[in-house]
């Protein structure tokens, strides 16, 4: 095989070796959204043999109907919820298992599993369980209530409670991931920094959190809010299996509303519309996440 | 004149579960002084110094600071400062705010320690200029100055060194533990860092307990020096007093830049120092010197030229090995050749072959 120079016969492997991989992104991933971005602008529905392009009438749509509005501003509230007490919770857990470490070793190895049940467990099974746990007249959490004198409620059909019932459900699922990241973090910081903040007199525990742990973790923490924020705006299975967007659209979400829409319904180009500004959401966290994670290898 | 010590120690124990770490310590820090813990890696000197800063607690025993029994004390109720070996500095705040930290802590209150809201609180505004003027002397002590706007993470080995002393110099403590500070630096820096630390210990005063496994760090350093052997403290003293009177075998090997030539009974100790018969003879290489007239012979093995001096490696007719030293100006004869060496009589340790304790023997004075 003369007849090839060597730089040439090294850019031949460059592409062997990168060719496939590139083909595959370019196929799965980069034509399906320019396929989506330009159906967006047309009135397309799935099995029609003909389409005409609307313009921005889709985007308007989602965001000035009120059913599209329902989806973007309870998508917000989840996703405002969910954050800070799935993060906070994770960070009290994984704090209370690191220290549980020292005098009880196997037990906090065998709560964590336990937190860490519901990230491993398939949310759809877990659904199941919640609907049987929030059932209005049999469910356990009604009658742990009315034996402590309180009212029950109906969990999944109150349009009043049904976005924040689901926003416990999305935080339980969450906490044990974000712990594992926080006992991670905890565990890398080094132990003679804290003896240094106790000789320094920062030696209590608030004094301790604040001069030590906290900024520690801060690249740990960063990371965290990406990864939850990124999941809270997925919201879909919890929806799918225990409202259905119901009642009256009060648990509607963006990807609720784009699986109704595109595979309810079959409007193709409206869905399409939802998943592009799902996509522009989902790009922008993730821009942030990678940032952050060049970031977070060292303190400049 | 027998003034309180800063820091006593009375009896301390220690145990890892099984494991006894440090086995009934006492020891005294005097004030003023500089005292080094000396000892092999793993024989208790950082427990040691935990225990004296409050952030371990001993099993049994007393801690005493200037009389008073602390054991209870957490390590900043006892005012003593720590360096610790790996500089332990706060990554995310700059120099400045590292050094600062201590006196932060003391003297601004929670809310006055916060980034905006704290300049709201009465006070603090006087707080924060007095302890920028503490941390900018300190700085300037150390050679700081250019660096106070800078993160740990971008500074030399070095540098940290001195923000992790900074840190403990803006206190004013009642006594300064050193964790084997210089371990990390390179040689010559450690020489240089080792001549800072003393000009630190005459300027403050104040009594430094210093740990390394050194012994030439510890001797050049010192006015006390504490050597431990697993977990025990097996002679505390003056450098020259463990220098011409160790009072073990084990001191005698670990003190000295030679290590000391040691010949039991049965290689013939008897015939180089009659009263040496029936115990282990220990004479250090630079005690023992070629002459024309010496005592002994042995045979030329080896010759280390130094410069300044010479180190003969010898063996003797029973085949000891011994080492000697001859000044840099000494002309070796051919290696396998005989040589005629001599040695002060006053200048020999004897040690019980079984005990190796010292026993009674002309003290050295050269
Ligand atoms: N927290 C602990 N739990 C169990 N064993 C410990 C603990 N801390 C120290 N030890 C043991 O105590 C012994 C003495 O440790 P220490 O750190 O005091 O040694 P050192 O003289 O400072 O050694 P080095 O020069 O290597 O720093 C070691 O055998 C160590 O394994
Ligand atoms: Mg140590």
């Amino acid at each position: 095989m003369s007849f090839l120079t060597r730089s040439q016969r090294e850019t031949l492997t460059d592409v062997w070796l990168t060719g496939p991989a590139t083909l595959a992104l370019l196929i799965f991933i980069f034509l399906p959204i320019m396929i989506v971005t330009i159906l967006s602008f047309s009135d397309y529905q799935f099995g029609a043999r003909d389409l005409s392009w609307v313009g921005w009438e889709n985007y308007i749509t989602l965001f000035t109907s009120a059913i599209g509005q329902r989806a973007i501003v309870n998508t917000l509230i989840y996703v405002a919820i969910v954050i800070p007490f799935s993060v906070v919770f994770a960070l009290l857990v994984a704090i209370g298992l690191h220290r549980m470490l020292d005098w009880a070793p196997a037990l906090s190895r065998i709560l964590r599993t336990v937190y860490f049940l519901p990230v491993a467990a398939t949310l759809v099974a877990m659904a199941v369980a919640w609907q049987m746990l929030l059932h209005p007249n049999l469910g356990l959490v009604n009658k742990v209530l009315s034996t402590l004198g309180s009212a029950p409620q109906n969990w999944l059909s109150d349009r009043g409670l049904v976005l924040y019932t689901l926003a416990a459900i999305g935080i339980w699922q969450s906490v044990g991931y974000n712990m594992v990241l926080f006992l991670a973090g905890l565990s890398a910081i080094p132990e003679d920094i804290y003896e240094a903040a106790e000789v320094d007199g920062a030696g209590g525990a608030w004094a301790r959190f604040w001069t030590v742990t906290w900024p520690m973790l801060g690249p740990t923490t960063l990371f965290v809010l990406v990864v939850t924020a990124t999941n809270a705006f997925r919201v879909f299975e919890t929806v799918a299996t225990l409202t259905r967007g119901g009642p009256a659209f009060a648990s509607e979400t963006l990807v609720y509303a784009l699986y109704r829409e595109g595979f309810v319904y079959f409007k193709a180009g409206y869905a399409s519309a939802i998943t592009v500004i799902f996509f522009a959401i989902l790009l922008t966290l993730t821009l942030a996440q990678m940032r952050l994670v060049e970031r977070r290898v060292h303190y400049r | 004149m027998n003034a309180i010590p800063t820091l006593e120690l009375g009896d301390v124990t220690r145990r890892f579960g099984e494991q006894t770490v440090l086995d009934s310590i006492s020891l005294a820090i005097p004030p003023g002084s500089f005292t080094s813990l000396l000892g092999a890696s793993g024989c208790g000197k950082s427990t040691t110094l935990r225990i004296m800063a409050g952030l371990d607690r001993p099993t049994a025993g007393a801690v005493r600071l200037e009389g008073q029994e602390v054991s209870a004390l957490t390590a900043h109720e006892r005012n003593i400062a720590m360096v610790f070996q790996s500089y332990a500095l706060y990554p995310h705040l700059t120099v400045a705010q590292n050094i600062a930290l201590p006196l932060t802590m003391k003297s601004l209150s929670a809310f006055g320690r916060l980034p905006l809201l704290g300049t709201l609180i009465p006070g603090t505004a006087a707080a924060r200029k007095e302890i920028q003027t503490k941390v900018s002397a300190a700085a300037e002590m150390l050679g700081l100055s250019h660096l106070l706007d800078r993160k740990p993470g971008t500074l030399s080995g070095g540098q940290k060194q001195r923000v992790a002393l900074g840190r403990a110099l803006v206190r004013d403590p009642v006594l300064f533990l050193l964790d084997e500070p210089l371990s990390n630096l390179d040689a010559r820096l450690r020489v240089q860092m080792r001549a800072e630390l003393v000009a630190l210990h005459r300027r403050t005063g104040k009594p430094f307990v210093y740990v390394t496994h050194d012994q030439a760090e510890a001797m050049a350093m010192s006015d006390q020096v504490i050597v431990m052997i697993k977990g025990s403290i097996a002679q505390a003293g003056t450098p020259r007093e463990l220098y011409e009177r160790p009072t073990s075998l084990a001191v005698a090997e670990f003190v000295g830049t030679h290590a000391i030539n040691l010949i039991t009974p049965q290689q013939g100790a008897g015939e180089i120092l009659s009263s040496a018969a029936r115990a282990i003879l220990g004479v250090r290489p630079e005690h023992v010197v070629p002459a024309p007239h010496g005592s002994f012979i042995a045979k030329l093995r080896s010759v280390e030229y130094l410069g300044s001096e010479i180190v003969l490696t010898l063996c003797t007719e029973q085949g000891v090995e011994l080492k000697s030293i001859a000044p840099g100006t000494f002309e070796p004869p051919l290696q396998g050749d005989s040589v005629r060496l001599s040695f002060d009589p006053t200048c020999t340790h004897l040690f019980h072959p079984e005990t190796g304790a010292r026993i009674g023997a002309p003290e050295c004075r050269s």
